[in-house]
């Protein structure tokens, strides 16, 4: 029986953070080396959480597949960084940002974790200043903001359109210090691919060498996983390729429990799919939708080009349907948007799933010049794709998934059910709710990272009595014989088809049933289809090559392996959660109008599930959420 | 169209390489390289082969992982593009194409097109940061920054780390990267307290990981998917001299 105890602090929002930072225990600075750490995962959260624990002096070992840590999936986020800094003089607030994100999140987030993220969100600014992150600046020297993701302030923070790789260079080159100064020992491609859980605490992991295969232990006195989203269970997604769910799967097999894995983020700005070869969709950053205006034809089946097209038989289908934020809605309400067009035969493109993002309007505005300086490598990137030029012809655009709210589930002290395993970043669930706004993941990962798991862990480890780390314990032992089992089984199928061909028709198969709209009826058939295919896959796939060598087909596997079991439980959430709300919306929930349903009554909670076993029922556990400070309410964008 | 492939195969470091020959059938222009090379391995492992290794992820020209030589190029022929952004529209039927991993001492073989950069790790973790702990930072608008350095910063700061410069030069330099991390930080006033130790400890290690001199030839602007420009390397020159001086 599983327990979730989310310690909320007491008293008032604005002191609780204070309150709970003065109540922890601390780790006397000459005993901090001798707690090892373990950190998975090298993005915002991951590379933070490492170089900010260095820098406290624990003894510090972090995880990456990729071959360097510069290279986590963070680098790729374009459009910026929320923070509460009100430097416009518009309005801003701690109070607002937080009232912002629970309403963006549709009342499915924490109040009190909500709270603390748009209170650290200052202190995030002041230390990427620091690190030298180049943000873009006045003419005066002051930095620069933009207003982003349908917000009505300017808060959001940016280095061109490469804010995140700009914040993820500073965190590693943090931790690259750390690296240098003994504190954090790296290793790169270096896949996690077990957690060993020890008298009911989280004591180690399994590893993979990329290059040589070998499998490895290592203990420790606490383990933080940053592994980021499970995106790619849709095969085709905007995450990088390697992006996967194991670290995060492993550890829900080993007793934490997973919230809400069913609240996925559509964006609807990317790169419509152009052919069954499509390995990987692209983002065009969300900003693009300020000075661009959406629409399709009025008619049904209309296949003249678009600037054949009239004024008169266009539909600017978000200016019509939401005079007030028009093009700016959030991102579920344009992506769903998308998608009702595009059912109604009016997409755009080869496909029909597409539709116009048209800068013609703004160009007239600001000049060719105008829209060049704010988007021009945004353009470059989608000519370079589609060979299409966007100066001329408006571009096309599809949803596509690109960010995971749902996650393993954790306490305000962000520890999972699993004493002694912390989650941070995209992995966790706690602070986007069943929607998140934009320029907030950023903000999210570093908040964990640098400014959250350095008290919450030190309060841990000064709290708990914990036998010295070792990994001759038994435990280590019988974990690293199920990691090389399961590495044998899947080499030992030599089956007929390959990662790729699983994983495509497994994704296709949860984005129909289980992506921007769901039914129940679908659902039952998603989990038939998923149970049947997942069976085949493992009698019928083939993976070349030997366990011995850098080798990406098992590599693939074992991923694929994992995204299968999350599939089926995503589609077992979905199922679950009779209404719609925020990236979930189910067809039998919805207002006359097409807007997502929520029903409060029945399903203001968090849903956590704890793991039943091979061929097992999931149980499902519930944190109610309770809403002090900002009530529920539809969301309304009209 | 159809392409024909003559691809570097290495087993791993301690092996010996080979090209090898391999067709390209029906390619859409609208793949880009790397899908190209998917459908390719798909088919190789149909046919019961291993596929060809090499390193990607984001695919969006940003997290620095892919890169290989094309036909003598680094990344290929189109001017500030990474290999996963390159399209096959750029090419046409019966091409013959040689696809080279990275070369450089500094940087050996892993497996096929797959090398080891952590060289350029290291010479961060030698100076490539500005030391600001977690937590010890004023406010952000408390140094004012002017526009056009910031600007130039961020120019430099665009760096991915993808190793394009060291392989497109003939002495192997990695000059343009070590100048772009000294050129980013030493533009910012952020950046000053560190800035002598820094060129001094980057350059040192640069010479110890068997990385070559610049001598300026700019193959590496050419090849950079980012379009570095070489006056990062002058800048690093400079601050490399003034700390020598200061040094003594």
């Amino acid at each position: 029986m599983m327990k979730l105890d989310s310690r909320i602090p007491s008293g008032p929002i604005e002191q609780a953070w204070d309150k709970t930072r003065f109540e922890m225990k601390l780790v006397n600075p000459a005993n901090k080396r001798k707690f090892t750490v373990i950190v998975v995962g090298s993005g915002l959260a991951g590379g933070s959480a490492a170089a900010s624990l260095g820098e406290l002096g624990y003894n510090v070992k972090c995880f990456c597949f990729q071959d360097s840590p510069r290279r986590a999936h963070s680098i790729a986020a374009q459009g910026g960084i929320n923070a509460a800094k009100n430097y416009q003089n518009d309005g801003d607030s701690i109070y607002r940002l937080f009232y912002d994100t629970v309403k963006g999140g549709d009342f499915r987030a924490r109040e009190h974790n909500v709270y603390r993220l748009a209170q650290i969100s200052v202190n995030i600014i002041d230390q990427c200043v620091a690190q030298g992150v180049p943000f873009a600046r006045e003419y005066g020297g002051l930095l620069a903001n933009r207003s982003f993701g349908g917000a009505q302030v300017s808060r959001t923070f940016y280095a061109r359109g490469q804010t995140g790789q700009q914040l993820l260079l500073g965190a590693y080159q943090a931790l690259e210090a750390q690296v240098d100064a003994g504190r954090v020992r790296m290793f790169p491609r270096t896949e996690m691919l077990d957690l060993v859980v020890v008298n009911g605490a989280a004591r180690g992991i399994v590893t993979r060498n990329l290059i040589t295969g070998a499998i490895e232990t290592h203990a420790a006195d606490a383990v933080v996983l940053a592994s980021g989203g499970y995106g790619n269970v849709f095969y085709l997604s905007t995450n990088a390729k390697g992006s996967n769910c194991t670290a995060i799967w492993r550890a829900h097999k080993r007793g934490a429990a997973f919230a809400n894995p069913c609240f996925t983020q559509i964006h609807p700005t990317c790169i419509p799919v152009s052919g069954d070869y499509q390995s990987k969709l692209t983002l065009m950053s969300e900003s693009l939708r300020n000075d661009g205006r959406i629409w399709v034809p009025k008619q049904a089946g209309d296949k003249r080009p678009p600037s054949q097209i009239p004024e008169p038989e266009r539909d600017y289908y978000l200016e019509r349907r939401y005079p007030s934020f028009g093009n700016l809605v959030p991102r579920d309400v344009a992506s769903r948007a998308a998608k009702a067009v595009c059912d109604e035969g009016r997409g755009v493109g080869e496909t029909g799933l597409g539709v116009y993002l048209d800068f013609a309007e703004s160009i007239k505005r600001v000049g060719r010049s105008g829209i060049g300086e704010r988007y021009g490598n945004l353009f470059e990137m989608y000519e370079r794709i589609t060979g299409e030029d966007p100066y001329q012809t408006p571009m096309r655009i599809y949803p596509a998934i690109h960010y995971t709210m749902g996650g393993l589930w954790v306490d305000y002290h962000l520890m999972s059910t699993i004493p002694g395993l912390f989650v941070l970043g995209e992995a966790n669930f706690s602070d986007h709710g069943a929607n998140r706004l934009g320029a907030s993941a950023l903000m999210q990962g570093l908040s964990d990272g640098y400014f959250v798991i350095p008290y919450t862990l030190g309060n841990y480890l000064a709290s708990s009595k914990l036998e010295k780390a070792d990994a001759s314990a038994p435990e280590f032992q019988t974990t690293t014989a199920e990691v090389e089992q399961r590495i044998k089984r899947l080499l030992s199928i030599k089956g007929k088809r390959t990662v790729a061909s699983f994983h495509r028709e497994l994704g296709k198969t949860v984005w129909d049933f289980c992506g921007m709209s769901r039914t129940a009826e679908g659902l039952r058939v998603a989990i038939d289809r998923i149970r049947s295919l997942h069976e085949e896959f493992w009698t019928n796939l083939n993976v070349p090559g030997s366990e011995g060598d850098l080798n990406q087909q098992l590599e693939g596997a074992g991923r694929v392996a994992d995204f299968f079991e999350l599939a089926e439980l995503m589609c077992i959430d979905a199922l679950h959660r009779n209404e719609s709300c925020g990236g979930h919306f189910r067809e039998e929930y919805q207002t006359e109008e097409g807007e997502a349903l929520r029903d409060d009554e029945h399903y203001q909670y968090v849903a956590a599930w704890e793991y039943g076993g091979p061929g097992g029922q999931p149980a499902l556990y519930k944190e109610p959420l309770d809403f002090e400070y900002v009530h529920p309410a539809q969301r309304s964008y009209k | 169209m159809n392409l024909v492939l003559h691809v570097w195969r290495q087993r791993n470091a301690a092996s010996e390489g080979r090209m090898e020959r391999y067709e390209a059938k029906d390619v859409n222009a609208d793949m880009s390289f790397l899908e190209m090379l998917d459908v390719v391995n798909e088919g190789l492992i149909a046919a019961g082969q291993e596929p060809i290794a090499f390193e990607h992820d984001c695919r969006e020209g940003i997290c620095g992982s892919c890169g290989f030589m094309i036909n003598g190029a680094a990344h290929g022929p189109e001017r500030g593009t990474t290999v996963c952004q390159l399209h096959m529209r750029h090419f046409k039927d019966g091409d013959e194409l040689y696809l080279e991993p990275w070369r450089a001492k500094a940087f050996p073989v892993i497996k096929d097109l797959v090398v080891d950069r952590s060289a350029f790790d290291r010479i961060i973790a030698a100076g490539g940061y500005i030391t600001a702990h977690t937590g010890s930072a004023p406010d952000g608008n408390a140094v004012p920054v002017p526009k056009e350095n910031a600007d130039r910063a961020m120019d430099a700061a665009a760096c991915i780390g993808c190793g394009a410069c060291v392989a497109a030069c003939p002495n192997a330099s990695a000059a343009l990267f070590t100048g772009a991390k000294i050129s980013h930080l030493g533009l910012l006033p952020q950046g000053q307290a560190e800035r002598s130790r820094r060129a001094l400890r980057m350059v040192a290690r640069y010479n110890e990981e068997l990385f070559g001199s610049c001598t300026n030839i700019g193959e590496c602007e050419a090849a950079c998917p980012k379009e570095i420009r070489m006056e990062n390397i002058a800048r690093m020159n400079r601050d490399y001299l003034k700390a020598k001086w200061n040094d003594r």
